[in-house]
Parts: structure tokens; sequence; C-alpha cells
């Protein structure tokens, strides 16, 4: 395993009386695209605030490749950020605003343009050093926040959402731009988000945020298809929560009973005995005759959402449960009112822990 | 809303009456300061013999060196206050939260609601307390104190706009704090620094009743000048002066509000 670039240990931050972050450890690879996510309020800004140096610890530490740099004012920290909105200097050119952090590292005058004019040719920006921020478009704003922060040569570079002021088609882009950049440049991303579309697609590894806890630290495969807990599964993706009664645990199996009697074998933990919940994803759940399948419901209604169909039905206990269906399939679908039966694909059920 | 205040019945007629009270006493000092008689009440057509008089006349010594101390005083005064100004408004915006912070905000701006004659009698009887005699001296102490709270609104409204992201992002790049004061958020507060100096200025520059209290014998600022001629008799050569520095004032009010307003236009996010 490569050299752990940040490492974070038993991380406490009090605002006040509030907590923001309660007990975080984790350790962030060397050139790993590593992702923070989480609702807004999950703690997430504040964990990156504290690597930047903004912000103080309440307890527990923090470490740059090694050295301790819980004390160290942000300029001292051999980090650079990509703010939310950017933050570019209003008055000061795109080139002087890429050079300004080689400048306040003292580098001369003509080397500091070099290179500035260097980081700009990376972002395909070469054109307009001359303008100011208020000149550039969104994207273009965002591409020069990229080369002022990449410009003094970072090893750990943190990005607080960035994409989040951009639209819709630029964000996409933007995303394959900021993966194949950080491929290239072989620097360690600290990327925070609350889009798990976005998290999902960049990372190598996504800790999932909740309540100024980890929930969950993993690759986005991992993260996606074994949620740990409820939180993780309903926060990424959809998912289909349904209530189980889960019998006696013996070899990492226990036999989990659905709403309508059918009973799954399922990987469960020592003592999870009980009411549980079990998530299965839509896309998972296979349309069958009535009778058939594990599951039996009523078709409320189908929802159409261009690529895919969703369809909505309630299961006799009176839960919701939804149903992706790939838009081919449209000829043959039951309509609202009739009774259908779901078979549940291999592996398409996880039980989780609350 | 449509139309709003205006279609409030005797709207115009209220409005004009205002403006006519506000206004015309000042309309006519500045028409019969153009005067060409020596009366103060009939026309005797139109002249520049009592600007002429302010600047040769026999009084214009006098003139002249109370305008050489108003402007000196106020430079100084708007100078000072307005470091001061920056100084606390970077504490009161940046600095969070914090004990007593809304008694500080109070007391920076109790001049703005103290009576005048108050603040007058009480910098009088301080000055004499600590054996400070009036003079320059004292008339400079004062304004400067007067000062400040017209300097601080227009430093921290400029403030308290600017995204605190901006000096965290020069923090991150290496600049120490001083550097980020000096070399990002100075520039930006720039508009508001201008904007409140030029009012500071005109402020201390028409100050009457604090300057006459503390400044003592012999010692006279453009006010008090006038204040002095005004009581032999109302000749037209004031109403020259008071013209002159209505101008002067006028200007000045402007430059603040351009300032302000082009400043805040810079500064808006894109």
């Amino acid at each position: 395993m490569a050299e752990a670039a940040v490492v974070v240990r038993d991380a406490v931050k009090l605002y006040g009386g509030v907590v923001a972050l309660d007990g975080v450890s984790l350790s962030i690879r060397d050139n790993e695209f590593f992702t923070l996510l989480g609702p807004s309020g999950c703690g997430k800004t504040t964990l990156l605030r504290l690597i930047a140096g903004f912000e103080r610890l309440t307890s527990g530490a923090i470490a740059l490749h090694g050295q301790d740099i819980a004390d160290l004012p942000p300029d001292r920290r051999p980090v650079n950020t990509v703010f939310q909105h950017y933050a570019l200097f209003p008055h000061m050119t795109v080139l002087d605003n890429v050079a300004f952090g080689l400048k306040m590292r003292g580098v001369g005058l003509a080397e500091r343009r070099r290179r500035a004019g260097e980081m700009l040719e990376m972002v395909h920006l070469s054109g307009f050093a001359g303008r100011f921020p208020a000149q550039l478009s969104g994207g273009q704003q965002q591409r020069v926040a990229l080369a002022r922060a990449l410009a003094p040569g970072p090893r750990v570079l943190l990005l607080d959402e960035p994409l989040s002021a951009l639209d819709l088609k630029l964000r996409q882009a933007m995303r394959v731009e900021l993966k194949t950049l950080q491929e290239e440049t072989g620097i360690t991303f600290i990327f925070v988000t609350h889009d798990q579309e976005e998290a999902l697609t960049m990372s190598d590894r996504i800790a999932v945020m909740s309540a100024g806890r980890l929930q969950q630290v993993g690759a986005p495969r991992e993260i996606y298809e074994e949620p740990v807990n409820r939180f993780v599964a309903d926060f990424i993706g959809e998912t289909n929560l349904v209530p189980v009664e889960v019998g006696a645990v013996a070899g990492g199996l226990a036999p989990v009973a659905l709403p309508g009697g059918a009973v799954l074998q399922l990987a469960a933990a020592p003592g999870s005995e009980g009411r549980h919940h079990v998530s299965i994803r839509p896309e998972r759940l296979r349309l069958a005759p009535s009778g058939a399948g594990q599951l039996s419901a009523r078709v409320e209604r189908i929802i159409y959402k261009g690529t895919d169909l969703q369809l909505v039905a309630r299961m006799a206990g009176g839960g919701e449960l939804h149903v992706r269906i790939q838009n081919t399939a449209r000829a043959d679908l039951p309509p609202p009112g009739a009774e259908v039966g779901l078979v549940l694909g291999e592996g398409a059920a996880r039980l989780l822990a609350d | 809303m449509s139309g709003g205040v205006r279609h409030y019945p005797g709207f115009a007629a209220i409005a004009a009456l205002c403006l006519a009270i506000l206004y015309l006493p000042l309309g006519v000092v500045a028409v019969y300061s153009f005067n060409a008689s020596t009366s103060i009440t009939a026309w005797g057509g139109f002249s520049w013999r009592w600007y002429i008089d302010v600047f040769q006349g026999p009084e214009a010594p006098r003139f002249r060196a109370a305008a050489w101390n108003s402007v000196t005083i106020a430079f100084l005064a708007a100078s000072v206050a307005t470091a001061i100004a920056v100084a606390a408004a970077v504490a009161m915006v940046r600095s969070g939260r914090f004990r007593g912070k809304s008694a500080t905000f109070a007391l920076i701006s109790l001049p703005l609601m103290v009576p005048e004659i108050v603040t007058a009698v009480a910098t009088l009887i301080f000055f004499s307390t600590i054996g400070l005699t009036p003079g320059y001296l004292t008339i400079l102490i004062a304004h400067i104190t007067f000062c400040i709270p017209f300097a601080y609104l227009p430093v921290a409204a400029r403030l308290s706009g600017i995204d605190p992201a901006f000096e965290a992002a020069a923090r991150d790049l290496y600049a120490s704090r001083g550097q980020a004061f000096r070399l990002i958020l100075l520039p930006l507060l720039a508009p508001g620094i201008v904007s409140g100096w030029l009012l500071a200025f005109i402020i201390s520059l028409d100050d009457f009743i604090i300057t006459n209290f503390v400044k003592g014998a012999g010692m006279e600022t453009l006010p008090t000048a006038i204040f002095g001629s005004v009581k032999q008799g109302i000749k037209p050569n004031i109403m020259a002066i008071s013209t002159m520095l209505l101008a002067v004032s006028i200007l000045f009010v402007t430059l603040s509000w351009l300032a302000g307003r082009t400043g805040r236009r810079a500064a808006a996010p894109s």
C-alpha cells in the first residue's frame, strides 16, 4: 500500500456547544482521488477546512506525509484549496491570480510568469492571462481556480464543492477533466461534495459522512453495493428499504423473512436478530406474474424518466416499492391496479444495521 | 408596487413644502452671493464682487487663515479617523462573535446619537481637566473623535460585503496575515475607505459647535470665522464664502457616494 498522504486521528471540532466533527479517523493514500460525501451539515467541509488550516481542531491530530500539521497556520501547510465560489482575487488579472502562490513563496518574476503560463496552458486558458476574473464565464473561473491552486505544486489539493456552481453539462465535462488531471499530476485530491453521482464517477475511495461521523469508507462499488447501514444505503443512489424479521444468526448467515412470508438467507452480523431493514436497489427487482417471485405488490403508477421507467408498487403490508425498468420493455408493462410478483436477483437484498 | 407613495393624497404638496423649507434658504444665499449691490435683500444685478472681496477684501487674511486651518484639520482628522475606522471594522466584522460586540458597536456610533452640544461641553471639560491648552491640537483631537463613526460606517458596510474566502485563499497560497491584509483585503476595501474618508473630511470641515467650544482664543476655522463675521451683521461676502463651502460639501458628498457605488459594482460576484 502506498504511503498515507493525510492521516486524521480522533478529530473533534466543536463550535460553541455544537458538535461539527465527532471523532473522525481516516487515512488518505498518496495519489488518491478521495471524496468526502454527505448531506449539508454532516461535517465534510469542516474536515476539509481543518486540513487546510482555516479551523483549529478541538482535539485529535492531523498529519500530512507523517508531519503533524494540526498547529500550523494555512500559509505553512503544503496544501492548496479550490474554493466553492473560487474566491479569485477580483482586482488581479488571471495571470497574477495564478502566480500569487508562487510570489508569496518568493519565486522570481520571470520564473513565476513562466510557471503560471504553463498552468494556464494545462487548463486550456492560455489566451486569457490578461483578463480579470469578472470577464470570465463560470467554467473558466473554475479552471483558473484550479490552475491557481496547482501552481505552487502542492502534494495535496483540497476541493470544496468546486462543481456545484456550474450547470449540468459543464459539471459532467469537468468531472472527467478533474479525474484526468488528478491521474496526470499524481497529486492527492481531497474532494468535498453532496452529490453522490459526482462522488461515484470520480473517486478512488469515498468517505460517507453524517452528523459529524464517518459512516463508511470504501471504493465507489463497495459503497453502492455493500452499504454498511441504513444511512449509506439511503443516501447513495436510490433504494427500497423493506422491513424484515431476522431469525437466528449462524455461520454469518440468518434467515430473513420478507413481508408476505418469503425467506431469504442473507449475510448477518452476530446478534442482529429481530426487526431490521433490507436494502433492495430498484434496478435489481424484476417484474413477474402475480404469485411468482419473493414479493407481491399492486402497481400504483408508472413514471416516465427517459432512459428508464420507474414503476411504483405497494406491498400488501403497506410499504412502497420502486422498480426500475429499461425503456425498451415498455410494451409489456402491467397497468396500474394490476397485481404483480417481484423477483429479487442474486445478491439484490442486503441486510442493514440501523 | 406601481405608483407607490406618489399616489397618497397631498404627497405633492407636502413634498414641495419640505423641499422649499430645506433648499429655498440655500438657494437664496447662493443667488444673492452674486448680487452687485451691498444690500442683502434687494437685487442689484449680477456680479463677482463679493467673491473677489472674500479673496482680496479687508477680511481676506482672516478667511485665508481660517480656511487653511479648516482644510488641514479636516485632512488630518479624516486620515487618522479612517485608519482607526478600518482597524475597528476589521475587528468588528471579521472576528466572529465576542462578548460585548453590540456594546462596542454602540460605543463606536455613539457620536452619531449624542447631542453635539453635550459632546462639546464634555470635550472642553476633558481638555481643561488634563491641562491641554485650547488651540489647533485640541480641535484636531476632537475632530478625529467625532469623525470615526462617519468613516466607520462605509468601511464596515463594504467589508461585510467582501467574502472571507478571499483572505482564506490568500492565506492558503502562503500569504502571511499582513500580506493577506495588504495585498487582498485593502485593495478590495478601497472604495469603502475612500468613501469614509471623504465623508469624515466634510463632517470635519463643516463642524461648528464642538470646534467653537475647544478652539481657544484667536484660533479660527472657516465656520467659526463665518459666525464671527455674521455677529457684526450679515454682509454679502459671507454669502459668497458660504456658497463656496456649500459647493465643496456637495462635491465631496457626491464623490463619497460615487466611490461607494462604483466599488459595490466591481465587487459584486459575477
